[in-house]
């Protein structure tokens, strides 16, 4: 409990230790704190950017979802009015087609008919003008009767 | 101890733990002629591990996720430098005054731990390494020294003079010596000077003394403690246990709190430098 040269001894460490800590502990220590303060601080701020952007992306998403959106009801709808168009056109033209094939067909049938009607007539007035020959055999002269039986040929048809 | 032939009585134990390794006896209540070597020692290794950890955290320090240690270190200079910001109004003097306040805290609180070694547990080392026929007496507790804690406050004094001076100017610093508190009447300034004197001497006595009583009280008990221990017998062992326990067990929280104590009131006492009356 006695003061002796100890104290003054002490004191001078108490000086050299403060400014060991001052020269080579503080400093370091203290721009590391800052530096991680601004640091966080940076990140906070890059987070909080990051959440505007996100909502500016998802105003952006919605916006596009709604354009692609319409624009898939436009393309619908012109395909729909399309296909009905095509629809209608398809129909009209195999109508056009089975009309001209019909009457086509009845064409031919007629000509045919008119065709078998002459050859029939033709036969007819054959079988006629043989039928006549036999039974007139020895009255008739061919060249004589020429005129009358091309007449009558001529009739028949 | 270890030479003595027979066991000492209590008188003899107590007397013999409380003197101190220097170079000679002390006659007088202030004999600067004579040096405390345990103390010194002590004071010097602890500083220096002190030093050494919070260097080596220094040294380590990254701005990432810091590892335990650092965030031990790291808490500590943040809680040193806020205390310091509220109490050191000078931000040029808080750059020495609060790395000054965490080396006081660390280093106090570590001399002030080596009280929770054994009180013999020094004297055995030395019998064992057979440094006790050199070696006679060790205390190895600094802060139980006067001259430990005193030479800290007068530290503190000395800095409370330079910051004085440097903040007020020399002739500030001696105005307000001698017309503060009472005023600048003539007649006052012997009065203004002694409570000024006062004051001082007041402020780093009781600074040292603080810490000085609390631990020398500290390391006396666990002393008669281990006298329980020392009647050989089951009571006292059992007593030497349980209160060798509880003292210890209390004594972590006079350690911490003298050593922030001497902390804060190194700031106050600094801080009190920076302003006028």
């Amino acid at each position: 409990m006695n003061l002796n040269a100890t104290f003054i001894a002490q004191m001078v460490v108490f000086f050299i230790l403060a400014w060991f800590t001052m020269k080579f502990v503080w400093p370091p220590l203290m721009k590391a704190l800052d530096d991680r303060a601004k640091k966080i601080a940076a990140g906070l701020a890059a987070a909080d950017k990051g959440n505007a952007s996100l909502k500016d992306a998802e105003v952006r998403i919605r916006q596009l979802e709604a354009d692609a959106r319409a624009k898939a009801q436009e393309i619908l709808a012109v395909a729909d009015k399309r296909h009905a168009a095509v629809v209608e056109e398809a129909k009209s033209a195999a109508k056009a087609e089975s009309d001209r094939l019909i009457a086509a067909a009845k064409a031919e049938i007629d000509s045919e008919i008119q065709r078998a009607k002459d050859a029939l007539r033709d036969q007819v007035a054959q079988l006629a003008v043989a039928g006549a020959e036999k039974i007139l055999r020895r009255e008739v002269n061919a060249q004589a009767h020429a005129d009358l039986l091309g007449q009558l040929r001529q009739d028949l048809r | 101890m270890a030479a003595t032939t027979q066991a000492p009585n209590a008188s003899e134990y107590i007397v013999h733990h409380l003197k101190h390794l220097s170079n000679k006896s002390q006659a007088s209540i202030i004999d600067l002629s004579v040096v405390n070597f345990d103390t010194l020692f002590w004071s010097v290794l602890m500083g220096v591990l002190g030093c050494f950890f919070m260097w080596r955290a220094a040294q380590s320090v990254t701005t990432g996720v810091p590892g335990r240690f650092q965030a031990l270190v790291e808490m500590l200079v943040e809680f040193v430098h806020d205390q310091a910001k509220g109490i050191v109004n000078s931000a040029e003097s808080r750059k020495f005054v609060a790395p000054l306040a965490m080396t006081v805290f660390i280093w106090v609180a570590l001399m002030n731990s080596l009280d929770f070694l054994p009180v013999d547990l020094p004297a055995k080392l030395l019998a064992l390494t057979g440094l006790d026929h050199a070696i006679h007496y060790h205390r190895i507790v600094p802060t139980a020294d006067l001259n430990g804690t005193i030479g800290m406050s007068l530290g503190v004094l000395v800095l409370m003079f330079y910051y004085s001076v440097k903040i007020k100017h020399l002739g500030g610093f001696v105005h307000e010596l001698f017309c503060a508190p009472f005023g600048a009447h003539p007649l006052l300034w012997p009065f203004n000077l002694l409570l000024n004197l006062i004051e001082f001497a007041a402020k780093s006595v009781s600074l040292g003394m603080r810490l000085f009583g609390n631990m020398y009280a500290g390391e006396l008990i666990f002393m008669l403690i281990a006298l329980l221990g020392a009647t050989a017998t089951w009571w006292g062992f059992g007593m030497h246990v349980i209160a060798g326990t509880a003292w210890a067990i209390f004594h972590i929280l006079i350690v911490l709190l003298q050593a922030f104590i001497f902390m804060m009131l190194t700031m106050v006492y600094i801080g009190q430098a920076h302003e006028g009356h």
